[in-house]
């Protein structure tokens, strides 16, 4: 896909999504949702009040409202003591150097407690370099497989088998191998990351592997003849036949891969204590104080929007980049 | 017709399509010499194999027995000097007119052209199907008639030394495809291409053929009959329908059709074991 054809679809897009937003048409779009957002609301808040937990009554929305404004309190505190311990440093440099020209300065990087914002920035870049490694793999072989029956038939049952399996068997070979194998001496990685990535990326790759290999199935004989009767080399059959042919079903499977990726990951920073916003929910858990429960709803409040935006982010870019604008609906 | 060396030949051709329980012959004996410049018509019911002989001379499918020459050589794999028009003009949906033809241009002059050249003769055969003015629209922005110029240019432009048609026009209507038969001709005068086309339309066949093949019902179809249609070129449509040559070739093969082949039964469907076998599609098949 040539940059012109990106430019004119990512036009083509924002204008139909401009034409959309006429007043009467964003009240209509707007109204529905929000008379259940604030149904769902006010219900919660009547059904907490009279659910007891061991931690008192669970917390309604204006608690939970609450803890989010705390935990972006938090946030900025940490941000700005952060700021001021960085400047003292400076400062202090600045002295030392102003007395002896040829001393040798360092700045300390601040180690402060971590925040819910950086645990939800931590979980944001492992599911995105686990998908983007599950992709990597699954797209390449999901073309070579569908591209060959025997392969194909072959490769079918190990995928049936490992399609189903739960991130939680995965995760503690994963944490062995990684322990044994990741033995760097500067590590640009910690190993929590990347165990936290590899488990990701081994759940969340079979549904674009299938469904690339469906795509490439799918591609239409008369295409396929059209390719045979050029002669086209086997890279440019793929490039040019293969490739765009199946993008709408690639797109599908990424899809869902991403989906599977985000519980995955929250699921196994749980369970392995690895940095993350699933850690934050496993640590407000064992903490246990009045406000423990709280934060969790904030976290899963979070999780819920994170994993629309990334859904969404998929689909607009599967609109870009497919050329069957048909399959990218909702 | 210039001259009378045989271009492209087939001779013994059989074709046997492995089914459930045994063997379907589809195809047996077909023997049929073409020469340069000669367009030439396969006519026959559902089912009697034309598309098979069309991809065998397309080098798609490989006849059990016999073979196809063409200029003395065996065809044995698909090619671009065997350009084909598919039925359902077989454009990729993601690319425009102009890189529909670019794919193939690119692959048959890669070498043998410069950039530039190649943007021409893909403008220029873009226009000798009147396409011109849509270059740069996908196909489905583009009307059922306009996909299959766009298919036909895509041919014509690897400058095939056969041209081969698989029902080019059946999924038009009347007067979309009279538009392209006239189109057709226009062309074929002025490139004096060799043509093999597949029809199912009377009418088309004579109106367009130097001569025209009729297949007998299959199974182990072959050969029925041969019509040499010694119509003056160029041809007028609304004349002929007062020329008593016209009327004549027109009756021959609607007698060969509906007398001599008529059809009684429905063609039992053997052949579908073997479809799902070889992925390839029904349409073009065994009992096309």
């Amino acid at each position: 896909m040539t940059q012109a054809t990106i430019v004119a679809s990512a036009t083509d897009f924002v204008r139909q999504k401009a034409a959309l937003f006429s007043p009467g048409d964003v009240l209509r779009a707007l109204g529905m949702p929000i008379v259940g957002i604030l149904a769902f609301l006010f219900l919660w808040h009547i059904a907490a009040q009279n659910v007891a937990t061991s931690l008192g009554t669970l917390p309604g929305p204006a608690d939970v409202a609450h803890q989010a404004g705390n935990l972006w309190a938090d946030y900025q505190e940490q941000q700005q003591r952060a700021a001021e311990f960085i400047a003292m440093q400076e400062e202090r440099n600045a002295q030392i150097l102003a007395n002896n020209p040829d001393a040798e300065v360092r700045i300390r990087s601040f180690s402060g407690s971590v925040t819910f914002i950086d645990q939800i920035l931590t979980s944001l870049g492992t599911v995105m370099a686990g998908f983007l490694l599950a992709s990597l793999i699954a797209v390449p072989l999901g073309i070579l497989v569908g591209l060959n029956r025997h392969l194909h038939q072959a490769v079918n049952p190990v995928i049936q088998v490992f399609k189903p399996v739960s991130p939680l068997a995965w995760l503690p070979i994963v944490t062995l191998v990684v322990s044994a194998t990741y033995t760097v001496d500067d590590p640009m990685f910690s190993k929590a990351f990347i165990t936290s990535m590899v488990t990701v990326s081994l759940c969340s790759l079979w549904p674009t592997l299938v469904n690339t290999i469906m795509g490439v199935n799918s591609v239409s004989q008369d295409l396929r003849n059209v390719s045979q009767v050029l002669r086209l080399p086997f890279l440019t059959h793929v490039w040019k036949v293969v490739l765009p042919s199946s993008i709408p079903m690639i797109f599908t499977g990424m899809r869902m891969s991403l989906g599977i990726a985000w519980m995955v990951l929250i699921a196994a920073e749980m369970l392995a204590q690895s940095p993350g916003l699933g850690k934050f929910v496993w640590d407000e858990f064992q903490n246990g104080s009045s406000e423990s429960l709280g934060r969790i709803m904030v976290a899963v409040i979070v999780i819920g929007m994170i994993g629309l935006l990334l859904d969404r982010g998929m689909l607009f870019l599967q609109r870009l980049l497919s050329w069957d604008k048909s399959t990218a609906t909702h | 017709m210039s001259s009378n060396k045989p271009h492209l030949e087939l001779s013994s051709v059989s074709m046997q399509f492995p089914v459930k329980g045994g063997v379907f012959s589809a195809l047996e004996d077909v023997n049929l010499k073409v020469t340069k410049g000669e367009f030439v018509s396969l006519i026959g019911h559902s089912g009697c194999g034309k598309s098979t002989v069309l991809n065998i001379i397309a080098g798609l499918l490989q006849a059990s027995r016999g073979g196809c020459l063409l200029d003395g050589r065996e065809v044995t794999e698909p090619g671009p000097e065997r350009a084909v028009v598919f039925q359902n003009h077989s454009l990729m949906p993601w690319l425009t007119a102009f890189d529909n033809v670019e794919l193939a241009v690119r692959q048959v002059f890669r070498k043998s052209m410069t950039k530039q050249e190649r943007r021409e003769w893909i403008a220029h055969n873009l226009e000798l199907v009147h396409m011109g003015h849509a270059m740069d629209k996908r196909p489905d922005e583009l009307s059922g008639g306009m996909r299959q110029r766009v298919g036909i240019a895509r041919a014509l432009a690897m400058q095939p030394k056969v041209l081969l048609m698989d029902e080019p026009f059946g999924a038009l209507d009347a007067l979309t495809r009279a538009h392209l038969q006239d189109s057709l001709m226009e062309i074929q005068r002025e490139l004096n291409s060799t043509v093999v086309m597949i029809t199912h339309d009377v009418d088309e066949a004579v109106l367009l053929s130097d001569r025209i093949v009729m297949m007998s019902n299959g199974p182990s179809a072959t050969i029925g009959e041969v019509l040499p249609v010694p119509l003056e070129r160029p041809r007028d449509r609304v004349a002929l329908a007062e020329c008593p040559d016209y009327n004549h070739c027109r009756q021959s093969v609607l007698r060969f059709l509906y007398e001599k082949q008529q059809k009684i039964t429905p063609m039992p469907r053997q052949g579908e074991g073997q479809e799902a076998a070889s992925g390839v599609d029904k349409r073009q098949k065994v009992l096309a």
